[in-house]
């Protein structure tokens, strides 16, 4: 039920600029995702819209209201973090009550919010267990209902996946998904270092470098139309490959990026290469070719190879599938 | 590792050496409270004797004013122990998560003062104590024993508030909680391993000290603590030291110490904080 525009915001410690001048609205009921290597600054842009750190410069406003000067609980969000933070001494019910309760709610109101959310989160049967009777999953469940119970406007995760197995992960990727269907007015904004997940989530994907937004665009978008040599090599996986010298010269660019999906073995013509290796994922076979560069281009088959290692081979990019990008780093 | 014979028998030579070294010195308090008469100064390592005689003179004889020290220690004990958690609490708070100008200076002098010989600074505390018009009341004591264990109350608990993880003080903002909320509600029931063994520690200091309590409650007798109660214990004539008596005190104000220390031990459960956060 809010949308947050975020202007020219920085953030310093001490003499450290972590955030150098951000400048992003997110619209209301949008699931945006903050993605970016570690150290970007990311989980710091989501402590700022909290309000758990205090902005340098610039203003967050929500709904048009600025909340530089707004208490985290006055600011209407619910935070999951990483380490779920629940309250060890408190059983599930507890802590789910808690913030409620210090707001002021009535006995039946609290009573009322926390069995909705655990029966959405089927935490039902372990409401009155401690924290440390849960498995992880459980605990990040818990943490996550929480902050449902709230009832926030916006909602805030920080990198609530990164504690679980990958099974679990991608289990609670889909619970995530789920709340953000079933709570379609309200914002959620996650921060993540796994473009995965990013990319599975989000409406909208942020992505940052060094405090500086790279691009915004939805999942799509940046997978086809990124900004940059940085944006292009984070987004996807397998990572692009990223050809220069002779290989980008007739496309006139610096370098030329092309994904393992969209390079193919050609009988003449093409890169000549060797096999050096081959990963076998059954529906997909992904085979490293040595063009002579550094590091090795990567194609992707459907189903299983023809060539083994040590084949040698010709690859070619198809048809308008090839990213151009200038000295700079900047697409052309 | 396996040790030789030779040296598995040293290791428990030194074990007894230890023990005996700790505990001999009580022991011997407690076969001498129950001799009387001559057997006192018969030397010997055994009991040999078995009179309850002192005990009952030094809780019933002299007009109960034992028991009335005992009081008095409990009382002043009580809360020095009382106000030092109260306050180290919330100083803990603030210099372990609170960001300010000179926070590792402050910790630093907490620290220095706590180093500070006690009778090098009695002959200010008493002109403190007299100027509040404390002197000969409990509150003097209570007030000079919380001087000396508040430095080491405070620096404990900071260093144990220190280690709680941030995101359960963060979870807690959030959700809308004040300082005081923080550390009542979040923290206080997560630091009891800390809370009691600083508590136990300052209970003991102020139980035990002797210096303080003569100087600042000599010429009350009803306010006098036990070691003083103790110290100040008369034989018949003024050249009598009535070891029985006082053998038979030392070993009723030091069992309630011995009680205290096993039913909080129980408390002092590591890994409370399991499960709230990654671990």
């Amino acid at each position: 039920m809010a949308n947050i525009s975020i202007k020219n915001v920085t953030k310093s410690f001490g003499a450290v600029k972590v955030i150098k001048g951000v400048d992003l609205e997110i619209k209301s009921g949008e699931f945006m995702v903050f993605v970016g290597p570690s150290g970007c600054g990311k989980s710091t842009m989501l402590r700022l819209i909290a309000g758990l750190e205090d902005i340098t410069s610039g203003t967050i406003a929500f709904e048009g209201k600025v909340v530089n000067a707004l208490a985290p609980s006055d600011r209407g969000i619910a935070m999951v973090f990483q380490s779920y933070a629940l309250y060890p001494h408190m059983t599930v019910y507890q802590n789910m009550a808690f913030g409620i309760k210090l707001g002021g709610a009535t006995k039946e109101e609290v009573e009322k919010r926390v069995r909705i959310a655990a029966e959405m989160l089927q935490l039902t049967p372990y409401l009155d267990r401690l924290p440390k009777q849960l498995s992880g999953g459980q605990r990040q469940r818990v943490a996550i209902g929480r902050a449902i119970v709230r009832d926030p406007k916006v909602f805030l995760f920080d990198e609530p996946l990164s504690n679980l197995d990958a099974a679990l992960r991608v289990a609670t990727r889909l619970e995530i998904a789920k709340l953000h269907h079933s709570m379609n007015n309200v914002t959620m904004i996650y921060v993540t270092h796994d473009q995965v997940e990013a990319m599975t989530l989000a409406d909208r994907i942020c992505v940052l470098r060094d405090g500086y937004i790279e691009q915004v665009g939805t999942p799509l978008e940046l997978y086809e139309k990124p900004n940059n040599l940085f944006v292009a090599g984070f987004i996807g996986s397998p990572k692009m490959n990223f050809l220069n010298g002779k290989f980008a010269a007739p496309y006139k660019a610096n370098s030329i990026g092309v994904r393992s999906e969209h390079l193919e073995f050609v009988a003449k013509g093409g890169w000549p290469g060797k096999v050096i290796h081959a990963e076998k994922m059954g529906s997909d076979t992904y085979s490293f070719v040595d063009l002579g560069m550094t590091e090795p281009a990567i194609i992707r088959e459907t189903g299983t190879s023809r060539h083994g290692v040590d084949a040698k081979v010709s690859l070619a990019p198809m048809k308008d599938k090839v990213h151009r990008f200038a000295v700079d780093g900047k697409s052309i | 590792m396996k040790r030789s014979p030779f040296w598995n028998f040293m290791f428990y030579v030194f074990v007894a050496c230890i023990l005996i070294e700790s505990i001999f010195p009580f022991y011997y308090a407690i076969i001498t409270s129950f001799k009387s008469g001559t057997d006192l100064f018969n030397i010997s390592y055994w009991p040999t004797s078995f009179s309850l005689e002192n005990y009952r003179q030094v809780l019933f004889d002299g007009n109960g004013s034992f028991l009335q020290n005992l009081w008095n220690s409990l009382w002043v004990s009580t809360w020095t122990v009382a106000v030092a958690l109260t306050l180290g609490t919330t100083a803990s708070y603030a210099l372990a998560r609170v960001r300010f100008r000179g926070r590792g200076l402050l910790l630093m002098t907490i620290l220095a003062v706590s180093m500070f010989p006690q009778v090098a600074v009695l002959a200010g505390l008493f002109e403190t104590v007299n100027s509040l018009g404390l002197y000969n009341t409990d509150w003097s004591l209570i007030f000079s024993y919380t001087i000396f264990t508040l430095p080491f109350t405070v620096w404990v608990l900071t260093t144990f508030m220190r280690d709680l993880p941030i995101e359960l003080e963060e979870a807690a903002i959030v959700d809308g909680a004040s300082p005081w909320i923080i550390v009542t509600r979040i923290f206080l029931p997560l630091m009891w391993p800390a809370l009691v063994t600083t508590g136990l520690l300052a209970f003991i200091a102020a139980w035990n000290e002797y210096l303080y309590a003569l100087t600042f409650t000599a010429s009350s007798q009803a306010n006098r603590t036990v070691p003083v109660g103790i110290a100040l214990l008369s034989g018949s004539t003024a050249h009598e030291i009535p070891w029985g008596l006082i053998m038979a005190a030392s070993v009723i104000v030091t069992v309630p110490l011995i009680f205290l220390v096993l039913i909080f031990q129980r408390k002092i459960i590591a890994g409370l904080t399991a499960g709230g956060v990654k671990g």
